[in-house]
This record gives C-alpha cells, structure tokens and sequence, in this order.
C-alpha cells in the first residue's frame, strides 16, 4: 500500500515537474526548438500515444493510428477552405471545421475498428497496416477529398495565429491525454479492457461484450490521434497523401516502439528521440565521412529500431523503469521486490507474446 | 431467429457476389468495358487479366503464408526479399547480355530469363536464411517482436536498395519467345501474362508435390499442426525451419523476378508487394496454401474487373472495392477463409 501510493506521489510530482518545464520552455529555447523540434515532438508523440494505448490496455498493435492523424487533417482541409482547385471546398467556420474533422475521424475509427474488432494479434497488426494502405490509395486516388497532390494553404484558426500557440495546444492536448489514458485504466471501462487483453474467452462468458470494448477503444485512439493531426494540419499549413503513406505509418510505430510500446511516457520520449535525430543527426561532425548522411537516415534509424527489438523490447522507458526499480531495489528489502518485477515481467509479455 | 442473424453475413455475401455478377453481365453499359452480354471480348480479356495476375499474388504471398503456417512468424522483409531478387536478377540479365540499356525482347533467349530468376531468388533465399538465423531464430514464439523485428529489417533493407540500385525503376525484360500477341474475341492478347501464370502454375504445383509427396514436407505439414509434438518425436525442427524459411524467401524471390518481368522494379515496390501479399492472406486465411490460392484468385479478379467494370467517373474508386472484399471476408470468417485462430 505505502509503495503504491508512494508510486503514485512520484508520478504526479516528475508529471507536474515535466509539465513546468516544458510550459517555461519557450521563454529559454530557440524558436526554432520550440516551434519545429520540440512541437513535432508533442503532436507525434500525441498520435504514438494512442498506439501504446491500445496496445497496453487492449493488447491490440494498431498501425491505423497515422491514418486517422491525416484523416483529421485532412477533413480540416476539406472543411475550412472556401475555395480551391481541390477538396469539398465547405467553407466552413475554423471551429466548425474542426468540430467536422474530429467527427468524420471519430466515426471512421468506429467503423474500422468494428471491422477488426474479433481479430487479435498479428492480424490486428495486418489488418491496421492494411487500412493504413488502402487509406493512403483512398485520399491520393479520390479527387474530391483530396488527389495524389494534396490540399495547400490551409489556415489555422485566428486564435491559433502565434506559431507559439500551436506549442502549447500540442503540450495541453498531451498532458490531458496522457493523464486521460492513465486514468481510463482504472475505470470500469479500462479495467474491462485489460481483461479482454488477457482473456477474451472468459470475458465473453462473464457477460462482457469483447468486439464492443475493442471497438470503443479503438475509437478513441482514433479520437485522439485525430486531435494530434488536427495540430499537424495547423503546423504545416497543407497535407498530401504522401504524408499518411506506408513510410509516415511505420515511423509512428518505430516511435511508440523506440519509447517503449507499453509505457505512456515512452510515447513523447520516442517522438523526442526521433524528431532530434531527424534535425540534428545531420548537423554533427563527421557524420557525413562515415555514411550517415540525411538520405541514409533511415538506415540508422532502422538499427536503432532493431537493437532495440533485440535487447530491449520494452525501449527506452523500460530501460528507465528497469535502471529504477533497480536503484529503489537496493534501498528496500529483498523481499518486497518479488511482486513488483513480476509486475514488470507482466506487463514485458504484451510485446514478447 | 438467432439462426438468421448468424447467417445474417453470409447472406449478405452471397447477395453482394450475385449483385456482383448481374452488374458485369447485364447491367455496367456505362462502363468502360461495357457489359459482358455485348463485350465479350473485353469480359474475357478482363478475367485473364484477373487469373494471371492471380498467378503472381499466389508465388508471392505462398511464400509469406508457407513461413507463418510453420513458424508463426510474421516476415515484414517479404516485400525486400521480393524486391532483392528483382534488383539481382535485372542485374545477372544486364550483365549476361552485356548491355544495360535499351534491351528487346528479342534479344533475351529463355536461358537469359531463367538463370537470372534462379539466381535472384537464390539470393533472396540466403538472405531471407540468414534473416531468420540471425534475428528470428533465439525468440520462437514472440510473435509481435519478430514481426517488428523484420519491420526494422525492411526499412534498413530498403534504404540500402535505394543506395545500391539507385531510385529509378528498372525492368527485367521476358524472354522473346513468349513475347507475342494473340487474338481473343477480336482482343490482342500479351502472351507473357500467359507465361506468367504458367510459371505460377509450375510453382504451385511444385510446392503442393513438396508438401504432400516428400518426408520433408510431411514433416513440415505436422509441424503446422503441433510444432511440439514434432519436436518430441525427434525430429530436428530447427533444420525444418531454416529450409523452410529458405523456402519461403526464395517463392518471394521467384515473386520478386516475375513482379519485375511484369510491371518493374522500384523503391515502393517492396511497400507494396508486401501489401499484397498481407491482402490475399488475410483473405484466404494465415498459414494456408489453400487459402492463398484462394485469395489471390478473388483480390485478382477485384483488381482486374474493378477499374474496367465500374462506371466510367468512378473508376477511381477501385481502390475502395479491394477494401470492400476484405470487409465482407473478414465479416464471414474473421481468420480468413481457410484460416484458423492463432
């Protein structure tokens, strides 16, 4: 009990201090860090959230989540502009769009995600990756939503006009979705959720209805990580297919893996991770000599991907978490120990299944 | 009641599929093959498209489904081994022709075909061993790692690729003795689909006499069912997986040459030989021939007769009815046709 709340106490105090920090951040940054590496970071680490969501709760690898992320930029696009050689053209209101965006995205992350809701595993991962595609096929083939060439000059609400805002709309929709995620764990819903993760067979004979809980959380992580888009739409003014294709897809995934597939936080540590490498790696000396130039990117990044998976499956917040519990260890008696890395080693089989 | 709502599925299917028939046979005048009953020329034009193209789903993906039956593994690299064995053979076919540009079909005798395939998908083949060695043989059973795992493989493998043959597509060129045309119903006809679909038959009948007639592929059809007991029998099953990971690889590879022949080897074409392959085996269900038999003959008769038979301003939404024929499998039998539950 005194450790569980001390965990907790330890959470919401390195959560409030993160929080501080990141909000102080702009006064000591360069703009370009704040308004090009560290609001990448947020809104990508807002989409990998959602796949660590479904993921740890659901037990549920989706790589649809990039799907959503454009299709919520996408529908903005579609929504807001009045005119344009392409798209529906709505003119509608900023915030009436946005509202459009979010339902559109919401409903097609419900469908979708019935569609899957009794598939598991890997061919939960199949079918998303699947969707991933033919979504990509869908927007660069029908015209009228958005053709192979993408929409342009898409405007951000007034509101949203200081490039500094869009930060702090990417820090609050993270902070709101990764205390909204923890939370839903302990919920009804979530703790339901996490038992059709373990056993769907028995849940089903408890009364429960498993494709209705994959398919609500599904399309939550839909909600959500068309939330993360609709910032990115903010961000770079246009969206295009290529952005949502197979290459875009894989990288959320290599993020939420990088940071740790089963850990929130891991989530904006991996965008972090992969956003600076992707700025600076270029930047250090001698880089260039031994290869790694910018067009070899995705070879660097594609070993780190693999030693990764290779040693440490749980990425960079399990090896954080492990160097923890290893220094906490040493201060408390052998014996309370056991039943916390049996906790670990729980919570390490969602991704060595 | 609870019947009819059981077969509620099916039934939708079966009333899609006649949907289906009626629209190309009498009803798709505003097409740009018009219906069967005035066309048929075009109707059996499209249908060979959908059977040859079939052809080469099924080298492609029996590859794919022959390693997860056994191994339960799930081999992300199969569209970089695919795409290896297309860039190496394009290369053995230049360099055994001894010119890079600007080859005719006349000049390619069938020996300069088929030591190139041979030699690509070998290739392939090793690669794809060394792969499972290297990466997938020490974690047997951690199924979302490996396939991530292979995942990381692709991106690394692709950008090397991009490195080595450069960004621009390159194609093998068939052999000029099955470069013609013939005549159907009034059509030209490129018999080098024909050659396509016969060199998938040959596979397909190789691999089925492999699994059915040999021990070994005894032995691997009883490592589908119950690897363990398999390995308590004595039998070395590690050996069994890497011939069969090679197996695997190299019907990517033979894929991979075909895909070349065919349509042309490029960045992306990994990305989405790998789609393909994912596409006709969840359709006809993980881990069985079978099934990939079976998948690649509908996701090739949706390929082919969706741009030709819908309404002339919609032909762009072809995409959307591959997507439709995944939804009404999966609504039937969430693990494909001939699939079972992991």
């Amino acid at each position: 009990m005194r450790t569980g709340s001390s965990m907790l106490n330890w959470r919401a105090a390195s959560l409030a201090l993160a929080v501080v920090v990141l909000a102080a951040l702009p006064t000591v940054a360069s703009a370009f860090f704040i308004n090009f590496v560290m609001t990448q970071t947020l809104m990508m680490g807002l989409a990998a959230a959602t796949i660590v969501f479904l993921a740890k709760y659901g037990g549920m690898v989706s790589l649809a989540q990039f799907l959503f992320f454009g299709v919520a930029g996408f529908m903005y696009g579609n929504a807001a502009l009045e005119v344009g050689s392409r798209g529906l053209n709505l003119g509608l209101p900023p915030w009436t769009a946005v509202g459009f965006a979010l339902i559109v995205t919401t409903v097609a992350a419900f469908l979708l995600g019935a569609l899957a809701s009794r598939t598991t595993g890997l061919y939960y991962l199949m079918l998303t990756m699947v969707y991933a595609v033919i979504g990509y096929f869908v927007f660069a083939q029908v015209t009228e939503i958005s053709g192979p060439s993408g929409i342009t000059s898409i405007e951000r609400p007034d509101e949203l006009a200081a490039p500094v805002s869009l930060y702090y709309t990417a820090l609050a929709l993270s902070v709101l979705a990764y205390i909204g995620f923890r939370a839903l764990g302990r919920t009804a819903f979530g703790l339901a959720l996490q038992g059709v993760r373990d056993d769907p067979v028995r849940m089903a004979s408890l009364g429960f209805n498993v494709p209705l809980h994959r398919t609500l959380a599904f399309t939550l992580g839909g909600f959500v990580a068309g939330l993360g888009g609709l910032v990115n739409v903010w961000w770079n003014g246009q969206i295009d297919p290529a952005s949502i294709g197979i290459g875009p897809t894989l990288v959320l995934l290599i993020i939420a893996v990088i940071g740790g597939v089963s850990y929130f936080e891991g989530a904006w540590l991996g965008a972090f991770v992969y956003v600076a490498m992707f700025t600076y790696l270029r930047d250090l000396p001698l880089v260039d000599r031994i290869g790694i130039t910018e067009a070899r990117f995705n070879t660097v990044i594609g070993v780190v991907v693999l030693l990764i998976m290779v040693l440490s499956p749980q990425g960079l917040a399990g090896i954080a978490d492990r160097f923890r519990r290893r220094l906490s260890d040493r201060r408390r008696p052998v014996a309370e120990t056991s039943d916390r890395s049996e906790g670990a080693s729980h919570r390490a089989q969602s991704i060595d299944k | 009641m609870t019947a009819t709502r059981r077969r509620l599925p099916a039934l939708v299917t079966a009333a899609v599929a006649a949907a289906a028939v009626a629209w190309v046979l009498f009803l798709a005048a505003d097409t740009p093959a018009g219906t069967a009953l005035d066309n048929p020329g075009t109707f059996m034009v499209t249908a060979l498209d959908a059977v040859t193209f079939a052809g080469l789903l099924f080298v492609a993906a029996s590859g794919f489904t022959l390693i997860f039956g056994l191994m339960r593994t799930v081999n992300m690299a199969h569209g970089s081994l695919f795409l290896l064995a297309a860039y190496v053979a394009i290369g053995v076919q230049q360099a055994m022709l001894g010119k890079t540009r600007n080859i005719e079909p006349s000049e390619v005798s069938l020996v300069d075909w088929l030591v190139p395939m041979l030699v690509g998908a070998t290739v392939a083949a090793l690669a794809g061993m060394v792969i499972q060695q290297v990466f997938l043989q020490w974690n047997e059973g951690q199924e979302l790692r490996q396939a991530l795992i292979t995942l990381a493989i692709t991106v690394v493998l692709a950008d090397q690729m991009l490195r080595e043959f450069g960004g621009l597509a390159q194609r093998m060129v068939w052999p000029g003795s099955v470069t013609h045309f013939i005549e159907i119903f009034g059509q030209r006809y490129a018999t080098t689909r024909l050659f396509m679909l016969g060199v998938a038959v040959v596979i397909g009948v190789l691999l089925w006499l492999w699994l059915n007639k040999t021990r070994l592929g005894l032995v691997v059809r009883a490592g589908v069912d119950d690897r363990q007991m398999v390995r308590g029998l004595g039998i070395n099953i590690r050996v069994v997986f890497a011939v069969v990971f090679f197996a695997g690889a190299f019907l990517a590879g033979v894929g991979g040459v075909l895909g070349a022949s065919f349509s042309g080897a490029a960045p992306g074409t990994d990305g989405s030989w790998l789609l393909n392959s994912l596409v006709v085996v969840i359709i006809g269900g993980l881990g069985s021939i079978k099934g990939a038999a079976a998948g690649s003959l509908l996701y090739g008769t949706v390929v082919a007769f969706s741009p030709a038979y819908l309404p002339t301003q919609y032909s762009y939404y072809a995409i959307i009815l591959t997507f439709g024929l995944l939804a009404l499998v999966l609504a039937v039998r969430p693990y494909g046709l001939y699939g079972r539950p992991a």
